[in-house]
């Protein structure tokens, strides 16, 4: 496989764009794999890749029910930061964000990763207490936060409504200028490029229906395209996780499946520089402008549990009344498209990375709706843990089992409610 | 949208209405062991079909219901109060239930 590079884009259009191979084989499955991932999407790709790069493991194989991508992969509002406080996920998500500062050159595949800034909106003097707090642990983990007052915010997003009679005037922001955003489709593209290249089989159009066990051990998988067998087999199936472990026959998980939607503009002019997020009372609204113009933007979850793909209708009042209270100037801007996908959001809205009852089974699951910036940290972790049966000290307590020993990681406080998660 | 029949005010907007949770779940005696507690507070079945869930009529009567709705259409099967005082009051209620 030729690598992408300036001179090979200058030669190919030279010889009319012939000379370009295709990212990623289609295999036919093979019957046993030592590593079988179910679910193609960012974290199953981005395992299957450092499974290979940094394990050698490279007989392995990504099953997806669709395409590669297809899930919440391609759905997400592609937002990338690392301030997180609780022990555990502050390491995870600030390897993650190193990671992703060098993702388009360890791909070969430009990931457009935009460390633009993300700025949290402040309204109360108590918000910036609290906020500073968080910020201020995150630094001692080595990540970046700042607390911008009103006339640094004034100066940089000069068309926020500053409004004094606004219902939450804004009184300044917290920001991490290293945090941005990247193209989804092109994350999972450059994962399965790279998985691919280093033999990596990715089977599409291929549904796990069923899975075989003994006891203590997943023997094959029944899959649309036959059995499949793996010494190991994770899954990174997101919303789809309980219907998996139901197949398994391994009972109740701490996960509910609850959709979130996503919404685009029409495009615009360049407007706005940076992440903006909009968090108080009852409202809570991000928005960036993608590279193509669009806003990309989006608010809370449905509210009630779902497997269905698609979004409810008060969610889109809810972030258009977001949308125009924050940036008065898009009152009349048009609404291109807006679609939903399944979360795995779990009962302390943090993620599982984790051996399971059955001694070759791993679970990489409950990603609410923050996996898109997990993915690298997820599939290098995930990846180890796989590769060496025993979880790295970063991702010790993203087990299944933290809620009977009340080591639950809840960065928001909500409680054992997975809607109220974020 | 979806429309939800409460049996007391009528079909109204799911909008009216507040979520509340999986209601298969039977929350065990307060002297109950821990595991009991682990399980009724954090694990659930997450099913992809027909389930049973409470929601309450907050903008309405305010009544908790137990809604038996499908996750993957979202098509809602039956609906009843969730309080068993309260459903068989309705019942023994003169007035039929105005379905709107
Ligand atoms: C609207 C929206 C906005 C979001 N915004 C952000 C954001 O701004 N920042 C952020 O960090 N995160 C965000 N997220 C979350 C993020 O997208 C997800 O947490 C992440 O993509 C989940 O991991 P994944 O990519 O591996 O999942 P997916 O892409 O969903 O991958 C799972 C795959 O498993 C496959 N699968 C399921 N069942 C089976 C089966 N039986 N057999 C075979 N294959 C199967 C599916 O087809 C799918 O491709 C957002 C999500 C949504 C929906
Ligand atoms: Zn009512």
């Amino acid at each position: 496989m030729k690598p992408y590079s300036a001179w090979n884009v200058f030669r190919n259009g030279l010889s009319r764009q012939k000379g370009w191979e295709r990212a990623w084989r289609d295999p036919e499955p093979k019957t046993e794999y030592d590593v079988v991932i179910v679910g193609a999407g960012l974290h199953g790709l981005a395992s299957a890749y450092y499974l290979a790069k940094n394990h050698g493991i490279t007989n392995v194989a990504v099953l997806d029910k669709g395409w590669l991508g297809s899930g919440n992969a391609g759905r997400n509002t592609t937002i990338v930061r690392s301030n997180y406080m609780m022990p555990g996920n502050r390491e995870f998500y600030e390897h993650s964000l190193k990671l992703w500062e060098n993702l388009s050159h360890e791909l070969n595949y430009n990931v457009m990763f935009s460390q633009r800034a993300h700025v949290s909106l402040l309204h109360s003097p108590a918000a910036r207490d609290g906020a500073a707090r968080r910020y201020n642990t995150m630094r001692l983990t080595g990540a970046d936060g700042e607390l911008w007052d009103l006339p640094t915010l004034k100066r940089k997003i000069p068309h926020l409504n500053y409004s004094a009679d606004s219902r939450f005037p804004i009184i300044g922001a917290t920001v991490q200028p290293r945090a941005g955003t990247a193209r989804h489709d092109a994350v999972a593209w450059g994962y399965a490029r790279g998985a691919d290249q280093r033999g990596v089989d990715i089977i599409q159009n291929c549904e796990v229906t069923g899975v075989e066990r003994t006891a203590n051990q997943v023997t094959g998988l029944k899959t649309s395209r036959g059995i499949i067998r793996g010494k190991k087999v994770g899954f990174a199936v997101a919303g789809n996780t309980s219907r998996l472990w139901r197949m398994a026959e391994l009972g109740k998980l701490p996960i509910e499946s609850h959709k979130l939607q996503a919404f685009v503009s029409e495009p615009l002019k360049p407007l706005l520089d940076q992440v903006v997020v909009f968090g108080v009372g009852g409202a809570h609204f991000y928005i960036s402008q993608s590279d193509k113009g669009g806003m990309v933007f989006g608010g809370d979850l449905d509210w009630y549990k779902s497997y269905a793909q698609r979004g409810n209708l008060p969610i889109v009042q809810d972030v258009a009344e977001c949308a125009t209270s924050i940036l008065p100037c898009l009152g009349r801007v048009r609404l291109l498209r807006h679609w939903s996908g399944v979360m795995d959001m779990s009962m302390d809205g943090s993620a599982f990375l984790c051996k399971t009852p059955l001694s070759n089974l791993y679970l990489n699951a409950g990603w609410n709706y923050g996996g898109f910036k997990a993915s690298p940290a997820s599939g290098w972790y995930f990846a180890d843990l796989i590769a060496n049966d025993r979880p790295d000290p970063v991702i010790l307590n993203h087990t299944l089992s933290r809620f009977e020993r009340g080591i639950n990681i809840d960065e928001r406080g909500a409680g054992p409610d997975p809607k109220l998660h974020g | 949208m979806l429309r939800i029949p409460c049996p007391f005010c009528g079909t109204r907007d799911h909008s009216e209405f507040s979520y509340g949770g999986d209601a298969s779940v039977e929350y065990p005696a307060l002297e109950a062991p821990a595991e009991a507690w682990l399980e009724a507070v954090f694990q659930r079945d997450n099913i992809d079909g027909v389930q049973l869930e409470t929601w309450q009529h907050l903008h309405g009567c305010r009544m908790w219901i137990v809604v038996e709705r499908d996750t993957r259409s979202h098509e809602i099967h039956s609906v009843r109060p969730a309080h068993e005082g309260l459903a068989s009051a309705l019942a023994q209620s003169a007035d039929p239930v105005n379905e709107s």
